[in-house]
């Protein structure tokens, strides 16, 4: 490994964060300015004196807001470590302190003193009435925070932690805080808000008077009247777990063990739950099979009964969810079956098994493992899923909607929201713990480095007519549901007047041509132009974290790397409304004051599909041997060069998934969003909202089935050019041998 | 590097006193009417004004959720539309501001008694009665007869063909339960509430949902204000309106201004224009049916005749307090929403 002790000169890195520290509390604005991120007025505006848009150390220069003096020590601190040996206890020492005073500091003034003076009344007690306050950090604010935690973690690289390198602990550093302040904090936060009372204070009666509650545990379904949402919730999650793998299952089965012809056809599946915004499936299914729906009234014309409203309610949503995540399901089964060693089943085959025992005895136990998966995954989504019981619901209410009304609705009851997601949270968590735990610890790899040149035994006859009859069933009926979305868009009202028409596109996205330019009158761009721009904006910044994760994880080894890979997957199993209410409730306050901006989306994005960055990357990491990172290490690169050099350019096809899927996740997001829209950053899919519940179903539809059109450009875009990036990569290989 | 900061900082200044900024002012607009409308609102103060207006919707219930969340800090600067109980709880809870528009000369009575009854924090915008509105084509396929009143709507016949929104989530919903106590006195009101329980096939989360669904046939009677239901007929679904016999209740929607709004002159500008004949005019366009405040507007011909409907003398004082709410939502909740359908 590289040594650092025989750098002379200080490292510039170091050099890099000491000035940004000074940068950030005397040059920028210490405090958030109002009028946006990005907006650059303040500069006209009086800065830097004005109280609003002044540094920091122009403020206490004013006598405003002293208690930021104390920062002034740990900037000045590392000034004392220019020109010492990195391999001088001191060195470290210093280092250490500066980032831990500074960083604390910040983060005790911030929580400490709010909006009103003082936050916690203690603080008043001890000290009197403050007098004065303090609104959200801003760009100084934010830049010292992160220079004193760069600091910290030089300081720690420079005590020998991971061979002193200080691009991996920084790395870790930062990571470990950004997701501690944007996962475990807003949870936190939320979980305190179960626990006050009206009045504000806090106790813990308050907290069983609303975890008790009968419309939460009731079990009065079993005599007729209502059960509780918890168990509604329950009970929907199991039953679409297991449908989705059930069908997943079948179509696994189809596609690699059976002689069907269009199994390209069926692998096209998988990509639908990607691209399908929320509610188009629930709305296609009113459509269908709502009292007035198409197949409703026919086969009830037909059997000369009455049509019911038998959609509304489990039935609906069962329905709509097993077509919404039965492609996950198939999607990890497809990978499982293929994995099941042929040899394996040659080898009961060779021992006189029949296709049948082959199969029961061989095949099945060897995919438990990702049956479980499956069913969890179905479990998991179906728990979180907000748009189609929202649709579909009825009277059979779920945790998922229940918080999302204890919010909005005129109860507003946040702490009873916050029971709400603590009851959905220990549900999604426990299964998310139980795939863990379970999959963790058995090994069900058959595919190995010895020859494994077996073609899979075709399915028995007497299991595979019945499964094709459900796959091909199941695919027809998905393939209907997604037919009925295309034509819902082009009807003029549904039901009512059936005359094909393209007005719901012209009202969602007419353009005029005007001497000045393109003038995008269509009532739909607006919101269009905010879901793609925040999209782009946090696709990039997703597949950066979840990379570096990634690396982190694969490359890397260091003490309490299972709960920082725990911490990192954990907001995979944090259902959106949740993560919703976490953020209203922990950042419309200072220190992180964000809600209303768009920043507060960017960044719930990120979190949300962190997980699938991190995934992509640990996958194709660790098909890259680690001797590509050593051969580097050992001619002298030091390991950011080695990321940046070696393993970066690697990676490009996981680069290239990460971003597709954060961006088309990012526009077909619902639950978390709808907490935290504003008036400037409308998303698609909360516009949406405001069509269904208007009644403008043609107009929802159309939006929808454009986003899918645009999302399906992208995936394709994604296949054609991961493709030829791998060709390159090919060739690049034979030739770096023939050299 | 102090130094340095200091000499930036003086250019810097220099700068800004030559450059006179130009500001443009701007207004956050809350809005809990339908999406058309709002939009309409919001471009024609920017016509109007020069004002460039942020404006989000949601529902009443939503806004008012918002606005209390926000309290502390507050991000928005004006509050449009939406029935009247929210606006009065958030003016009993001090989230709103007290002004005295110089418009109010041209307003109707109620809208004035709106607020007076707040402190004047809040003003009647529009009103619209309450009523129920039915699928004519479903109810002549089950051959239903043709009700007329609030009790007709308890007929055994009408059993799964009736849907209201739940009063804990909506606030017509609520104004529904309020006016059944007023017209029936509470005991017999409850006992309506009960035998209608019985009829209901959904409580909807949102309080115009029922008559949505009536619209596309997916339920047969929607118990709403009559002006949604007017909306849904004249959008082309077979829908016909009426107006219950015994009489009914209305709500006044209303506007307020957000205690400590931002941008505070902007937000009383667009409550004076809001409140006058053009503003209110734009209703016209969008096919929205309520009465509106200024007796100087125009009121669309399809509107409810709201001289025709018996309405009782609507107690907004005692059914907006928050504590007459908590304990008739609590009453509905244990007594009807639990009995089996």
């Amino acid at each position: 490994m590289h040594v650092a002790a025989s750098e002379r000169t200080t490292h510039p890195v170091l050099i890099f964060w000491i000035i940004a520290g000074w940068v950030g509390f005397g040059i920028l604005p210490w405090y958030g300015v109002e009028d946006g991120f990005w907006s650059f007025e303040w500069l006209l505006n009086g800065y830097p004196f004005d109280e609003d848009f002044a540094p920091a150390a122009f403020l206490i220069a004013q006598g405003e807001k002293l208690w930021l003096a104390p920062l002034v020590i740990p900037l000045a601190l590392p000034l004392l470590v220019l020109g010492r040996l990195k391999s001088d206890p001191l060195f470290a020492r210093i280092l250490i302190l500066t980032g831990a005073l500074g960083f604390g500091w910040l983060i005790a003034q911030g929580f400490g003193i709010g909006i009103r003076g003082f936050t916690f009344d203690w603080l008043t007690a001890l000290f009197g009435d403050l007098g004065d306050r303090q609104f959200g950090m801003g760009y100084g604010a934010m830049i010292c925070a992160t220079a004193f935690l760069f600091l910290f973690t030089q300081g720690i690289a420079a005590r020998g932690a991971i061979n002193g390198d200080v691009f991996v602990v920084s790395a870790i550093g930062g990571v470990i805080v950004i997701v501690t302040a944007f996962v475990f904090f807003p949870i936190a936060k939320m979980l305190f808000a179960a626990f006050v009372t009206e009045d504000g204070s806090y106790s813990i009666t308050v907290f069983f008077a609303k975890f008790m509650d009968n419309r939460l545990w009731g079990v009065g379904c079993l005599w007729g009247a209502r059960c509780g949402v918890a168990w509604n919730s329950l009970f929907l999650a199991i039953a679409v777990g297991f449908l989705t793998t059930v069908l997943g299952l079948a179509f696994a089965l189809v596609v690699t063990r059976s002689g069907f012809r269009y199994k390209r056809a069926l692998r096209a599946l998988t990509v639908l739950p990607i691209i399908t915004p929320p509610f188009v499936i629930g709305l296609a299914l009113i459509l269908l099979f709502g009292l007035s729906g198409t197949v409703t009234v026919y086969i009830a014309d037909l059997l000369g009964v009455r049509p019911t409203r038998w959609l509304y309610g489990m039935p609906g949503v069962l329905i709509a969810q097993t077509l919404a995540f039965t492609p996950i399901a198939f999607l990890v089964l497809i990978g499982v079956v293929e994995g099941v060693s042929p040899s394996m089943e040659e080898a009961a085959q060779t021992l006189r098994a029949n296709k049948w025992q082959v199969f029961r005895t061989v095949s099945l136990p060897l995919m438990r493992p990702g049956l479980a998966n499956a069913f969890l995954l179905g479990f998991i989504e179906s728990m979180a899923d907000f748009g189609n019981p929202l649709v579909l619901g009825g009277n059979f209410d779920v945790l998922s909607t229940e918080i999302f009304f204890a919010i909005v609705g005129a109860q507003y009851d946040q702490g009873r929201a916050a029971v709400l997601a603590m009851v959905l949270l220990f549900f999604t968590l426990s299964a998310f713990y139980a795939q863990r735990a379970w999959l963790g610890k058995k090994s069900y790899t058959t595919v190995s480095g010895k020859g494994d040149a077996g073609v899979h035994p075709l399915m028995p006859s007497g299991l595979a007519i019945p499964v094709m009859a459900v796959a091909l069933g199941w695919a027809l009926f998905t393939a209907l549901v997604y037919i009925m979305i295309i034509y819902g868009s082009v009807v003029d009202l549904w039901g009512v007047n059936n005359t094909l028409t393209l007005k719901h596109y012209v009202t969602a996205f007419s353009v005029r041509f005007e001497a000045e330019g393109i003038r995008w009158t269509g009532a739909a761009w607006d919101s269009f132009w905010t879901t793609i721009t925040i999209a782009a904006i946090a696709a990039p910044l997703t597949a950066a974290v979840g990379l570096i994760t990634a690396y982190l994880l694969t490359r890397q080894t260091f003490a309490g790397k299972n709960a920082f890979e725990f911490g990192t997957m954990l907001s995979f199993a944090i259902p959106g409304t949740v993560i919703g209410v976490s953020y209203i409730l922990a950042f419309n306050v200072p220190p992180i004051e964000i809600t209303g901006t768009g920043i507060i989306l960017v960044i719930s994005f990120i979190f949300r599909n962190m997980p699938v960055g991190v995934r992509a990357g640990i996958a194709s990491m660790s098909q890259l041997d680690k001797s590509l990172d050593e051969s580097s290490l050992t001619l002298g690169a030091n390991s950011w060069q080695t990321f940046r050099r070696v393993i970066l350019p690697l990676l490009r096809p996981a680069i290239l998934a990460a971003l597709v899927y954060s961006f088309v996740r990012a526009m077909t997001a619902i639950s978390a969003v709808i907490f935290l829209v504003s008036a400037e950053y409308d998303m698609a899919t909360s516009y949406i909202i405001g069509r269904v519940e208007n009644n403008d179903y043609g107009l929802a539809i159309a939006y929808s089935t454009t986003l899918i059109f645009v999302m399906l450009a992208a995936v394709g875009l994604l296949q054609v050019v991961v493709g030829r990036v791998q060709i390159g990569r090919r060739t690049q290989h034979g030739s770096g041998k023939s050299t | 590097m102090k130094k340095i900061t200091l000499t930036l900082a003086g250019s810097l200044i220099a700068l800004s006193a030559s450059v006179t900024a130009s500001y443009a002012d701007k207004l956050t607009f809350y809005c809990s009417a339908q999406e058309e409308w709002c939009q309409l609102m919001a471009r024609g103060f920017e016509d109007a004004t020069g004002i460039d207006v942020n404006m989000t919707r949601k529902s009443s219930g939503e806004t008012f959720a918002q606005i209390r969340a926000e309290a502390v800090n507050p991000k928005g600067d004006v509050w449009w539309g939406g029935t009247g109980d929210p606006h009065l709880q958030a003016a009993e809870e001090g989230l709103t501001e007290e002004y005295l528009s110089p418009m109010r000369d041209q307003l109707h009575d109620w809208a004035i008694r709106q607020a007076e009854s707040a402190g004047n924090k809040t003003i009647g915008i529009y009103s619209g009665a309450l009523g129920y509105g039915y699928n004519t084509d479903l109810l002549a396929a089950n051959n239903l007869p043709e009700p007329a009143c609030w009790k007709d709507l308890l007929k055994p016949e009408y059993k799964q063909h009736v849907q209201m929104a739940n009063p804990n989530s909506s606030g017509t919903a609520y104004t529904t339960l309020a006016s059944i106590i007023q017209i029936f006195g509470e005991d017999e009101g409850f006992e309506f509430m009960k035998g209608l329980h019985a009829n209901i096939n959904q409580y909807t989360k949102s309080g115009s949902a029922p008559i949505k669904a009536a619209g596309r046939g997916e339920s047969t009677i929607g118990i709403v204000f009559m002006h949604d239901a007017v909306a849904q007929a004249v959008a082309g679904f077979p829908i016909k309106v009426v107006a219950p016999c015994e009489g009914t209740g209305y709500e006044i929607g209303s506007m307020s201004i957000v205690k400590g709004a931002r941008n505070m002159d902007e937000a009383k500008q667009f409550y004076d224009w809001a409140l006058s004949v053009d503003a209110q005019n734009l209703a016209l366009q969008v096919n929205a049916f309520q009465v509106p405040s200024n007796k100087g507007a125009k009121t669309s011909d399809k509107a409810p005749d709201m001289a025709s409907i018996k309405l009782i003398d609507y107690d907004f004082v005692k059914y907006g307090s928050s504590d007459e709410r908590k304990r008739l939502l609590q009453k509905w909740d244990e007594d009807v929403s639990v009995l089996p359908q």
